[in-house]
C-alpha cells in the first residue's frame, strides 16, 4: 500500500519535472490564460448589459470561466506526454521494474492536480490585478480551485487513456481539437447559460465543463445557492472515478498487448 | 539448476496472428555472456520481452535466475536489468536523475544510492555529463547511460538487446569492451542480443541462432563453426547465372558442398578451397560462365546461419525491412 502512494509520487515528480524543462509550454501556460482573460474580457466586456446576463461584471464573470478553461485545455492535451513516454521506451523500463503498475497513471494524475492548483491560482491574481470581484471570498476560491482539479484530473485521466489506446499523434489532436472547443463553448464559460439556446441548455447539463464552472462562479457569488454547488461537485467526483477507471483500464490493456 | 537463464518451448502469436515465436528453447549458464542472433525481425526482442516479464508466452515457461518469469515476474523483476532496444531513458532529465529515479524505483535510497549513481557514471565515462539533460548525450552517451541504468540496481542477469545498433564503429568498440569488462563480474550473466554476426562471434561465450521465431541452432561460436568443415569460397559474376546453370554445374562435382547462389554471389564448401578451386573455375568457364572475383575464406558465423537458416544473413534482414 505505501509502496503505491511512494512511487506515484516518484512519478509524479519526474513528470513535474519533465513539465518545467520545457519552456514552451510553460509559456504557453501562463500566456494563454493572460490572453483569454485580457482579449475576451475587452471584447465581451458589454455583453452584460444584455437583459438577463445575470452578472454585473464580464471579468467577474470570465475570471472563474478561464480557470476552468485552462484547466481543460492543459489536460486535454496531456496524453501527449504519456504517448512519448510510450514511444521512447519509458512506460516498458518502469514496467521491467518492480514499479508499481498503477503508480504510473496515479502519477500523472496528481500532476494534473498540482498544475491545475498553480494555474488557478494564477489566473485568479491575475483577475484580481484586473479588477476582478469575488465576493464570496476564500470559500468560493477554494470551490473554485477543487472543481478545476476534478476537471483537469478527469479530463486529464480520459486523454491519456486516448493516448494509451490509440498511440497516435494525430488521433490525439484530432480528438483534442474535436473535444475541447465544443465544451467549452457548449458550457458558461463564455457566456451565461440563460442566454444559451435551449438545446445548447439542455447540453450543458450533462457538460462536466459547465458543472465545473456552475459551481465555481455559483460559490464566488455573495450568497452562495450551495444547492447549486454540491451536486455538480459531486457529479465531478464520478466524472474523475469514471475516467480514472478507464485509464487504468487503458494502461491494463497496454501491458497486455506487449 | 545452473543456468541463469532457462526457456522451454516458449510460444507467442501476437494480434493479427503474426506468430513472433514458435517454440523457442534456450538456457545460458551463470556467469556467461550469451548471444542470442538473428535478423531483424527474428523474434530476439520478444524473447527478451518475456525474460524481462514484459510480455507473457502463449505457452512454454521460463526461469531467470532460478525464478519462473510467468509465475513470479515481480521477484524476476528484482533480479534483472534491462537494456532495452528502445532506450527508455527520460531525455527530459539528467544523466544522473534518470540512475536516481531507477535507484528509487527499487527500493534503494540515501548516499549509498547516489554512490552507487556517481560510481556508474564514473565507470561508464559519462560522469561529466552527469548534470546535462539526456536530450543533449550523442549516441554513444545514450547507450551508456542505458547501461548504467540497467546496472543501477545490481541485477543478477542483464539483458542487452542491441546494445550497438545504430552507433558508430568507434562507440560501438566502446561498447563491446564495456560488455568484456561486465562478462563474468560478480557473477553477472548478460543475455546480449544482436544482428551483428562478429558482435555474437566477439563478446558471447555461448549463442543461438534465432531466425523466424524458431532457434536453428546453438552451441559456442567455435562449435558452431567448427561443424562446418573446411573452406567458403565465395564467388562474384560477371553476370547472373540463367536458370540455375552454374548451380547445376558445382553441384556435381565431388569435391564442392553446399552450394548456394543468389543473385551474382556464388556460395560453396570444399574441405580445401585452394586446390579445388581451379577446379570450379574451369568447370564455369567451359560452360561460358564469366567470373569477377573469387575468395576463399575459413568459416564464419556468416555461413553457420547460412546453413542453418539456408539463406544469407544479410539477405534475410533486408527481407525483413521490406
Amino acid at each position: 500500500m505505501t509502496k503505491v502512494i511512494v512511487h506515484s509520487l516518484y512519478m509524479t515528480q519526474r513528470n513535474l519535472m519533465n513539465l518545467l524543462r520545457q519552456p514552451a509550454w510553460i509559456f504557453i501556460s501562463l500566456v494563454q490564460p493572460v490572453v483569454w482573460l485580457l482579449l475576451y474580457g475587452q471584447l465581451f466586456r458589454r455583453i452584460v448589459e444584455i437583459p438577463g446576463f445575470g452578472a454585473g461584471s464580464y471579468i467577474d464573470f470570465l475570471t472563474p470561466g478561464v480557470v476552468v478553461m485552462t484547466a481543460l485545455f492543459s489536460a486535454g492535451w496531456s496524453g501527449m506526454s504519456i504517448m512519448d513516454d510510450i514511444r521512447r521506451g519509458v512506460v516498458d523500463r518502469f514496467l521491467v521494474a518492480p514499479t508499481n503498475r498503477g503508480s504510473v497513471i496515479w502519477g500523472r494524475l496528481i500532476e494534473f492536480s498540482l498544475t491545475a492548483v498553480v494555474q488557478s491560482t494564477i489566473i485568479i491574481v491575475l483577475g484580481f490585478i484586473i479588477g476582478a470581484q469575488f465576493p464570496g471570498g476564500f470559500p468560493g476560491l477554494l470551490v473554485l480551485v477543487v472543481a478545476a482539479i476534478l476537471l483537469g484530473v478527469g479530463i486529464g485521466a480520459l486523454s491519456n487513456a486516448i493516448a494509451i489506446l490509440s498511440r497516435r499523434e494525430e488521433t490525439m489532436v484530432a480528438a483534442s481539437n474535436f473535444v475541447l472547443l465544443p465544451l467549452t463553448f457548449l458550457s458558461s464559460v463564455f457566456m451565461s447559460q440563460a442566454l444559451m439556446p435551449d438545446w445548447m441548455q439542455a447540453i450543458a447539463r450533462y457538460n462536466p465543463v459547465n458543472w465545473a464552472v456552475v459551481s465555481g462562479r455559483e460559490a464566488l457569488t455573495a450568497n452562495p445557492d450551495w444547492g447549486v454547488v454540491w451536486p455538480r461537485m459531486l457529479a465531478l467526483v464520478g466524472f474523475v472515478m469514471l475516467c480514472g477507471w478507464l485509464a487504468v483500464r487503458a494502461f491494463r490493456m497496454y501491458q497486455r498487448s506487449i | 539448476m545452473d543456468s541463469a537463464i532457462e526457456a522451454r518451448t516458449l510460444v507467442k502469436t501476437y494480434k493479427g496472428g503474426v506468430r513472433a515465436l514458435d517454440g523457442v528453447s534456450l538456457s545460458a549458464a551463470s556467469g556467461t555472456v550469451f548471444g542470442l542472433l538473428g535478423p531483424n525481425g527474428a523474434g530476439k526482442s520478444t524473447i527478451v520481452k518475456i525474460l524481462t516479464t514484459l510480455s507473457r508466452p502463449d505457452s512454454g515457461e521460463a526461469w531467470v535466475a532460478g525464478i519462473n518469469v510467468v509465475r513470479d515476474p515481480g521477484k524476476v523483476r528484482r533480479v534483472i536489468g534491462v537494456v532495452a532496444q528502445n532506450s527508455g531513458l527520460d531525455v527530459n532529465a539528467t544523466g544522473r536523475e534518470n540512475l536516481i529515479l531507477q535507484g528509487r524505483l527499487y527500493g534503494m535510497r540515501g548516499p549509498a544510492m547516489r554512490r552507487r549513481a556517481d560510481e556508474l557514471l564514473e565507470r561508464l565515462g559519462v560522469a561529466d555529463a552527469a548534470n546535462r539533460i539526456v536530450r543533449t548525450y550523442s549516441g554513444g552517451m545514450k547507450r551508456k547511460l542505458d547501461v548504467a541504468v540497467g546496472l543501477m540496481q545490481k541485477p543478477k542477469v542483464l539483458f542487452l538487446d542491441e546494445p550497438t545498433t545504430g552507433l558508430d564503429p568507434e562507440a560501438r568498440v566502446d561498447m563491446w569492451a564495456e560488455v568484456s569488462r561486465l562478462a563474468g563480474q560478480e557473477g553477472l550473466t548478460i543475455l546480449l542480443t544482436t544482428h551483428y554476426l562478429e558482435e555474437a562471434d566477439h563478446l558471447a561465450q555461448r549463442l543461438a541462432i534465432v531466425d523466424k521465431g524458431r532457434v536453428v541452432a546453438e552451441g559456442t561460436p567455435d562449435e558452431l563453426k567448427g561443424e562446418l568443415r573446411g573452406d567458403t569460397i565465395t564467388m562474384l559474376l560477371e553476370e547472373r547465372s540463367l536458370d540455375g546453370l552454374v548451380h547445376r554445374i558445382l553441384k556435381n562435382m565431388p569435391s564442392v558442398r553446399e552450394v548456394a547462389v543468389e543473385d551474382k554471389t556464388v556460395r560453396a564448401r570444399a574441405d580445401v578451397g585452394a586446390s579445388a578451386l581451379p577446379i570450379m573455375l574451369a568447370a564455369l568457364e567451359a560452360e561460358g560462365v564469366r567470373v569477377a572475383s573469387v575468395t576463399v575464406s575459413r568459416p564464419s558465423l556468416d555461413d553457420v546461419y547460412l546453413r542453418y537458416a539456408g539463406r544469407a544473413f544479410s539477405e534475410a534482414d533486408q527481407e525483413l525491412k521490406k
